[in-house]
């Protein structure tokens, strides 16, 4: 894997809806470029008889009965809500006028 | 907002080979959700149909519903897909209220179903083949309403209200190959094919397959190129086309406009539209840009599905016959001509038909009632023809009074407008209007008397052996009668009466 230079922290920064000042670009380059190297270590262990993997234990198939479990209530869902109305989540407006 | 500029289809066709692609989602009707036990209804009141696993809240696991597996599989199996030996879910990362989780969990790279193929029967028996690039598993997201602003619409909205009853619930996405060589005829394929995956997937019973609910929802991909060109031309993908006539539409105002803007010189730009049932027309979305920059990686709270070969054979044997196939046999157990037959499809009611048959009408009179009635009274509507209310008992119904002489032809159409008008069963309102066809002969015999005596150089004529002249005798009597009387057995009595041979 490439280096992660500035530009790509600052892309996926965008990305993910965080702010980060020019500091913090700067620093968060180098931490990240880091801990990839550090991750890149565990690619080294694996021989190229280890098959690539998404999950730690070597399962498949895990599924469930489609049989109707507990639900909340309206209120409870909102509970966490910053804002609601008429028993849903409120939000800002996302798109502004095009 | 300005109009945009388009050329007319047919100039349009003269200079360009329009170049399709649909994304079809289709909802399944499974009891619950994808990846939570929550029920998938439609309907309920806002934020009741969820758990915590549909809130994305921290920490939650989600497990996948075996249901939701043998479903896709089936859709997959009948678009004549090859089912994954193995495959996983992956998410898919955007920030926007609709999913609470900030990531949709679909497949990306592993499909569950790829490589398929639909053969596609337009109106006029013309096949046409759309190959299938996959067929894949993913969540619904949140239902999204935008409130303020001048149109209710998302530009403009000052706040949007969410209601998550509807995430999380389980959608097999299917996607085309590019579909080229559809020429003029691209409009009307668009229809037949999103027509033939709702067919496919209520035919299976894995969809309520209801597109007014967004059951079955169609993402139209249209581009242009000059005729002969092998490269597409740029795309645009206009969302969420929720009717079959809105395919159609969006499909043939998008090739006017892209040939407009082509021949302004100008590129296409890439981008989504959003279509306008009232303009039939459609608008700028959103360019694509580095936002949709999804950064998809492994669900890693998700094990691989991998379908064993027996599971696949097993489902592969519950498949209802293809829909062609059916066509192929209703058209032969019904008797009816090619023609006859092309009509009740592109009318849409074959399965009404069926339905009546199945009660006990005879396939002709099926036909003339669901032919000659019904879909003229739909159209009147602007409903499709089994949503007008015309239930199969009441066509037999109907079809039985007039059998019996209770009633004529005309009389049961108007039966059926009261019927339709919910006055009652067809015996009620014949009752109840007075219609019954006039039997008893001691009535008609007055009546006939009657007419006689007001045309007595009528009545010599038929003595003196012009038959033919009867006509205006019986006219006479169907008008004392106000039509109820059997004209047939009107004719016999007044023969009778004049000593006459028929």
């Amino acid at each position: 894997m490439a280096a992660i230079n500035r530009d790509d922290v600052a892309h996926l920064a965008r990305l993910a809806h965080i702010e980060m000042s020019a500091e913090e670009l700067d620093r968060m380059a180098g931490e990240l470029a880091v801990i990839v190297e550090s991750v890149k270590s565990v690619s080294e262990a694996a021989g190229d008889d280890v098959p690539a993997t998404s999950h730690p234990i070597p399962l498949s198939n895990v599924f469930r009965e489609d049989v109707v479990g507990h639900t909340f209530t309206a209120d409870q869902a909102l509970s966490g809500a910053p804002d609601s109305d008429e028993n849903r989540f409120k939000v800002p407006a996302i798109l502004d006028e095009a | 907002m300005s109009a945009d500029a388009t050329l007319s289809f047919e100039e349009a066709m003269e200079k360009y080979d329009p170049v399709l692609g649909f994304e079809v989602h289709v909802e399944l009707n499974t009891k619950t959700k994808m990846f939570s036990s929550a029920p998938n209804v439609f309907g309920d009141e806002p934020n009741t149909n969820v758990n915590e696993v549909d809130l994305g809240m921290p920490g939650v696991l989600p497990v996948v519903n075996k249901t939701a597996i043998e479903s896709s599989i089936k859709i997959g199996l009948a678009l004549n897909c090859k089912i994954a030996e193995s495959c996983r879910f992956a998410r898919k990362n955007y920030f926007y209220p609709d999913t609470p989780k900030n990531f949709q969990t679909s497949q990306y790279d592993e499909p569950i179903a790829y490589d398929g193929y639909l053969d596609i029967e337009l109106s006029d028996g013309t096949i046409f083949r759309v190959e299938i690039e996959r067929a894949h598993m993913e969540e619904d997201a949140g239902k999204l309403t935008h409130m303020g602003g001048a149109t209710g619409r998302i530009q403009g909205a000052d706040f949007s209200l969410v209601d998550y009853n509807r995430a999380g619930v389980p959608l097999v996405e299917i996607v085309t190959k590019p579909i080229q060589g559809a020429g003029s005829r691209a409009p009307e394929l668009a229809k037949a094919y999103v027509a033939a995956v709702r067919e496919i997937v209520k035919n299976l019973g894995v969809s309520d397959a209801k597109m007014e609910r967004g059951n079955v929802r169609c993402d139209a991909n249209v581009s242009l190129r000059p005729h002969g060109r092998e490269r597409f031309g740029i795309r645009s993908e206009t969302k969420n086309v929720n009717s079959l006539r809105a395919v159609e539409h969006a499909v043939h105002y998008e090739i006017r406009r892209h040939a407009a803007v082509l021949d302004s010189g100008e590129p296409v730009v890439q981008e989504t539209r959003h279509w306008h049932e009232d303009t039939r027309t459609t608008t700028s979305g959103r360019a694509k840009s580095d936002a949709d920059d999804y950064r998809y990686f492994p669900e890693p709270d998700l094990v691989p599905v991998v379908p064993s070969r027996e599971w696949v054979e097993e489902l592969r044997a519950t498949l209802p016959e293809p829909p062609a196939a059916r066509r192929k046999r209703l058209q032969a157990d019904w008797g009816y001509s090619d023609l006859e037959f092309r009509d009740v499809v592109n009318a849409g009611v074959m399965d009404e038909i069926q339905e009546t048959i199945a009660a006990g009408a005879s396939a002709s009179v099926a036909r003339k009632w669901w032919m000659g009635e019904i879909v003229g009274r739909a159209k009147n509507a602007d409903v499709d023809p089994g949503q007008l209310g015309v239930q199969p008992a009441t066509i037999v119904e109907l079809a039985k009074l007039v059998e019996d002489g209770k009633i004529n032809n005309k009389m049961a159409t108007e039966v059926l407008d009261g019927v339709l008008a919910g006055e009652g069963t067809p015996a009620e309102i014949v009752e109840k209007r007075g219609l019954a066809v006039v039997s008893d002969d001691g009535p008609l015999l007055e009546a006939i008397d009657a007419a006689l005596a007001a045309q007595p150089d009528v009545a010599d004529k038929i003595r003196g052996g012009k038959v033919q002249a009867i006509g205006a005798i019986v006219g006479g009597v169907m008008k004392a009668t106000r039509g109820q009387a059997d004209a047939g057995r009107v004719r016999e009595l007044i023969l009778a009466k004049l000593g006459v041979e028929g």
